[in-house]
């Protein structure tokens, strides 16, 4: 759809978009301040028809020290898929709420809280436990979090377990003669 | 059997609010006991063994391997199992796959609420050692320690072909009395328990599911 582009800078003249591409016909992305965020999208989905939350996700960037939230829309007429980025601070994860706009948005929001620790206000349910039950750490899904580590010191690693190497067992198991040397008899 | 083993008072269960220990009971589960003529009990097992009654409870990936299973193409109601929608008519429980902290709380649920004789299969290699999900901050890597296992079928996913041997297998183990595992269950009770409430931060239901 040629017209996300254009449809994104006749948005462009009421938000400060930034990082707008282009990433397949039906799909593009676009980048919102946080505090535009949440107007962008009911604006989106009220006057351009992008009707459907296709999900809500969130990836830590621990090197900048930023979450990045995607706001995943789509548009049933024009077929299109319109992301939508918001960076949140790393140590203060907060954002506005979308539960008004998609009830369904209060699970992602319940589970980013949990997952990630981001809060927002005001959505239904938000503290109670999602998948996890009786956590006692910091959200797992944190890069910082050390899953093996965890795993290792609370569900005690069965003992024999090994790993080889694909390709050189694949190489004993296919060629059991075979020698990478070169062989010493002559012609 | 050494009854005053298990003479260990009421079940405490801590986990319950004041209102709520009323509710349920603080008996402790004793141990099975064999018929005293040992023809009698050899008979019994082989009725067990042919009658095998399947909890559907999909506890991970691995219970999509149980639906081909029931269907015509390979049709384990010939060998006298049958699915069971509720605990309380089953006699096995198949782990199927990974099991997580979140699901081994229904599990036991479950599995105490059968009524015995009772058998534990574990499917997959994900209850053996966690499999790929080894270092998952929420997948168990030895089921073991926290049910009884009779017996394992490893693979990733087993086929249905292995799930079926590992049907006659179970038969096999107990027409020979050897799948013991709800009595080493209650005789191993306090250290099955501590287990589970290592993993299991929010203990809110009775000690023992009668």
């Amino acid at each position: 759809m040629a017209n996300a582009i254009q449809l994104l800078a006749d948005f462009g003249r009421n938000f400060t978009l930034s990082d707008i591409r282009e990433q397949r016909v039906d799909l593009a992305f676009c980048k919102a301040p946080k505090e535009q965020a949440v107007r962008l999208i009911r604006e989106l989905r009220d006057d351009a028809g992008y009707t459907h939350l296709v999900f809500l996700t969130n990836t830590d960037y621990i090197e900048q020290g930023i979450f990045t939230l995607t706001y995943m829309l789509h548009n049933y007429d024009a077929r299109h898929t319109l992301g939508v980025h918001v960076d949140l601070d790393r140590n203060a994860a907060e954002m506005e709420s979308i539960h008004n706009l998609w009830a369904q948005a209060a699970t992602y929001q319940r589970e980013l809280r949990e997952m990630y620790g981001i809060r927002f206000p005001g959505s239904p349910r938000l503290d109670e436990d999602f998948c996890l039950e009786g956590w006692d750490q910091i959200p797992p899904m944190l890069k910082e979090f050390d899953t093996a580590a965890f795993s290792l010191e609370r569900f005690h690693s069965r003992e024999g377990r090994g790993s080889v190497d694909p390709s050189e067992h694949m190489k004993t198991l296919l060629y059991p003669t075979h020698s990478d040397e070169p062989s010493s008899g002559g012609s | 059997m050494d009854m005053q083993k298990y003479a260990l008072g009421p079940l405490p269960n801590d986990g319950l609010s004041a209102e709520d220990r009323d509710l349920f009971s603080d008996a402790r589960p004793v141990p099975y006991e064999p018929y005293p003529v040992a023809v009698v009990e050899k008979f019994v097992n082989w009725v067990r063994a042919n009658s095998l009654w399947l909890l559907a409870f999909g506890t991970g990936c691995g219970a999509i391997e149980l639906n081909p299973l029931m269907t015509a193409r390979f049709d384990a109601y010939r060998m006298g199992v049958q699915m069971r929608p509720t605990p309380r008519q089953s006699s096995v429980f198949i782990i199927g796959g990974y099991a997580s902290v979140k699901t081994l709380k229904r599990i036991i649920r479950s599995y105490e609420q059968m009524q015995g004789p009772k058998f534990v299969v574990c499917l997959g290699i994900c209850p053996i050692n966690g499999g790929m999900y080894w270092d998952s901050y929420n997948t168990l890597n030895k089921f073991d320690e926290y049910l009884p296992v009779d017996l394992y079928i490893t693979g990733c996913m087993p086929r249905p072909e292995v799930l079926m041997a590992g049907v006659l297998e179970l038969k096999k183990k107990i027409k020979e009395g050897r799948a013991d595992g709800a009595n080493r269950y209650i005789e191993n009770f306090e250290w099955y328990k501590a287990n589970q409430k290592r993993v299991i931060k929010d203990w809110n239901m009775p000690d023992y599911n009668w």
